[in-house]
C-alpha cells in the first residue's frame, strides 16, 4: 500500500496490529500533548475503527485518558496543557477553525468515571442538551427522551418517576442516567473514562451490556483500569505507558498472545525486569 | 511474544506463581508414571512378565487420579485469577496435556493387558522385533515431548513432530510383515492378532506424544499447528524469536 511506505505509516505498522483500516472514525497523526511543559503523549499515531468498541488500558499516568479528552478538545479548558499534531474526524481536523466546539461535544459525547447527573429531575437531565440545541416540540421532545433512556436500557426502571430528582437514582442508574443525557443529542462517538470504576459488579455488567448494544451505531472508546473489563467488551485494544503507544491490536489476539514483552507482563500481572 | 521457563515466575503475585509452577510439576509427575508405565508396558510383553503386566493395569488408576487432580487446579487458576496471555495458554496447554497422557496411559495398560494373554498362551510370538523397534522410537517420543514441554524448547517439540511421521511408516510396514506371518502359518492368527493390537497401541501412542510437542509449541509461540501437515510447517519462522 502506497500510505505504508512513509516513515510514519511504517512506526504505525510496527504497533499496529489487525485493526481494520477501513471505516476510521478518528485518526490520530503524531499527537504530543504537554501539561505545564511535562509531557503526557508523546508522537502518538493511531485510528480507531467506526462502529467498534475501541479499549484503552495501560498504567496510571500511561496518558491514556489524555488521549481520550483530545478526542472531543477537553484540553481546550485548560491553559496550561500544549498540544501537537492532528485529530481527524471522520476525514475532518477538530482543531480546524470553522469547527465549532460544541458541535464536536455534540457529535463526541463523554461520559467519566464518577457519574455527574444535575440536581434537577430525571427528565430535566436527559432535556438538558436538548433544551441547548434546538427547540423541539413537548411531544417530540419526550419522544427523544424516551428513546434515549430505551438506548441506555434505563428506561423501565424510571418510566413512573421521570419528574423524581435524578440524585435518588443508585449509582449504577445515575451513570446510565448520564449515558442517556449524552445520547439525546444523538453523538457519533461516545467516550467513557473509567465508566464502571465506581459502580458495583451488576450495575458494571448493565453499563457492559449497554456497551455492546450501542456499537450498532456507535463508535465507542473506552479507557479502564480493568484489564478483565476491556478484554469483556472491546473489539480493538491499545496498550500505552510512558505517554506511548505500545501496542494496538485486535483484543482476542492481544489478550491471548501478545507480541511485546511490554504488554504481556501488564496483562498478566507480571514485573517489568 | 516467545516465553522462557521462568517466565511463569514473575507475577507481582508469589501466589500466581507458586500456582503455576504446581500445575507444571504436577503435569511432570504424570507424565513421569505415564513414561513408565509404556516401559513396564513394553517390557512386560518383551520378557512374557505377565505379573508385571497386570500391575500396569492397577498403576493406570493412580494416572486417571492425577488426571482429575491437575484438572480441578486448572479450573481453580481459571475461575480465580483470570489469566491472561502466556499463562492462559500455559493452563490450556496442561489441561490438553493431560488428556493426551491419560489416553496414553490406556494404551500402556492395553499393552499390558496383550502381554498378559500372550505370555499365558506361551511360545514366543512372531513380529516382536517389530514392537521393540517401534516401542523405542515411541518412548524416546514421549519423554521428548515432555522435556521439551519442561523446558519450553521448541527445536525438541518439532523433532517429536517430525518423529511421528517416522514411527506411521515403520506402523504401515510391520502391520504388513505381520500380515503375511498370518498368511503363512493360520495357526499364529491368534497371537499375530494380539501383537498387532499393541502395534496399534504403541502407534497411538505416538500420536499422543506428537500432540503433546504440539501445546508446547502453541504455549511458547501461541500457534496452533493442529492439523497441519508437518512438512508444511514454517520451521525457520517457529524458531525466531520474538
Amino acid at each position: 500500500m502506497a500510505d505504508e511506505t512513509s516513515p510514519r505509516q511504517a512506526a504505525l505498522h510496527e504497533v499496529v496490529q489487525d485493526i481494520p483500516r477501513e471505516g476510521r472514525c478518528f485518526e490520530i497523526e503524531e499527537l504530543s500533548v504537554a501539561y505545564a511543559g511535562k509531557t503526557a503523549l508523546s508522537g502518538l499515531n493511531l485510528y480507531v475503527p467506526r462502529h467498534r468498541v475501541t479499549a484503552f488500558i495501560g498504567p496510571s499516568g500511561c496518558g491514556k485518558s489524555t488521549l481520550l479528552r483530545a478526542f472531543n478538545r477537553l484540553h481546550d479548558l485548560n491553559d496550561d496543557v500544549d498540544r501537537q499534531g492532528r485529530i481527524m474526524l471522520e476525514g475532518q481536523e477538530i482543531h480546524a477553525p470553522e469547527v465549532d466546539v460544541a458541535d464536536l461535544r455534540r457529535r463526541v459525547g463523554m461520559v467519566f468515571q464518577t457519574p455527574n447527573p444535575f440536581p434537577m429531575s430525571i427528565y430535566e437531565n436527559v432535556a438538558f442538551g436538548l433544551r441547548l440545541q434546538a427547540a423541539l416540540p413537548k411531544r417530540r421532545r419526550d419522544e427523544v427522551i424516551e428513546w434515549a433512556l430505551e438506548s441506555a436500557a434505563l428506561w423501565d426502571e424510571v418510566k413512573h418517576r421521570l419528574h423524581d430528582s435524578a440524585l435518588s437514582l443508585s449509582g449504577g442508574q445515575q451513570q446510565r442516567l448520564v449515558i442517556a443525557r449524552t445520547l439525546a443529542v444523538q453523538p457519533e462517538v461516545l467516550l467513557l473514562d473509567e465508566p464502571a470504576s465506581a459502580l458495583d459488579p451488576i450495575s458494571t455488567l448493565k453499563i457492559e451490556e449497554l456497551i455492546r448494544t450501542l456499537k450498532s451505531h456507535l463508535t465507542l472508546v473506552l479507557v479502564t483500569h480493568n484489564m478483565q473489563q476491556a478484554a469483556r467488551v472491546s473489539d480493538y485494544t491499545a496498550f500505552l505507558e510512558g505517554g506511548e503507544l505500545i501496542e494496538y491490536g485486535a483484543t482476542d489476539t492481544l489478550f491471548t498472545n501478545p507480541r511485546l514483552a511490554r504488554t504481556e507482563n501488564y496483562i498478566t500481572g507480571r514485573t517489568d525486569r | 511474544m516467545d516465553i522462557t521457563t521462568d517466565t511463569h515466575s514473575q507475577h507481582i503475585s508469589k501466589q500466581f506463581n507458586q500456582e503455576l509452577e504446581e500445575l507444571k510439576t504436577h503435569l511432570m509427575t504424570m507424565g513421569g508414571q505415564v513414561e513408565k508405565q509404556v516401559q513396564d508396558a513394553v517390557t512386560a510383553l518383551l520378557e512374557s512378565d505377565s505379573r508385571l503386566g497386570e500391575r500396569v493395569s492397577d498403576d493406570d488408576k493412580s494416572v486417571n487420579d492425577m488426571q482429575l487432580k491437575i484438572d480441578d487446579e486448572c479450573t481453580r487458576v481459571l475461575a480465580r485469577r483470570q489469566p491472561a496471555a502466556s499463562d492462559l495458554r500455559l493452563v490450556l496447554a496442561v489441561i490438553r496435556a493431560t488428556s493426551d497422557l491419560e489416553r496414553i496411559g490406556d494404551e500402556a495398560s492395553k499393552i499390558a493387558r496383550n502381554a498378559v494373554v500372550l505370555s499365558e498362551a506361551g511360545n514366543g510370538p512372531k513380529g516382536l522385533v517389530e514392537v521393540r523397534h517401534i516401542s523405542e522410537h515411541v518412548r524416546a517420543m514421549v519423554r521428548d515431548s515432555l522435556t521439551a514441554f519442561a523446558r519450553f524448547d521448541i527445536d525438541l517439540a518439532l523433532k517429536v513432530v517430525h518423529e511421528d511421521e517416522a514411527v506411521d511408516n515403520e506402523y504401515t510396514s510391520a502391520m504388513r510383515s505381520l500380515m503375511t506371518f498370518m498368511m503363512e502359518d493360520p495357526r499364529s492368527i491368534t497371537s499375530v492378532l494380539s501383537v498387532m493390537w499393541v502395534l496399534r497401541a504403541l502407534e497411538r501412542i505416538g500420536d499422543h506424544a506428537n500432540n503433546l510437542a504440539e501445546y508446547v509449541i502453541y504455549l511458547v509461540k501461541g500457534l496452533d499447528i493442529r492439523h497441519i501437515d508437518p512438512d508444511e510447517l514454517d520451521e525457520d519462522a517457529l524458531k525466531r524469536q520474538s
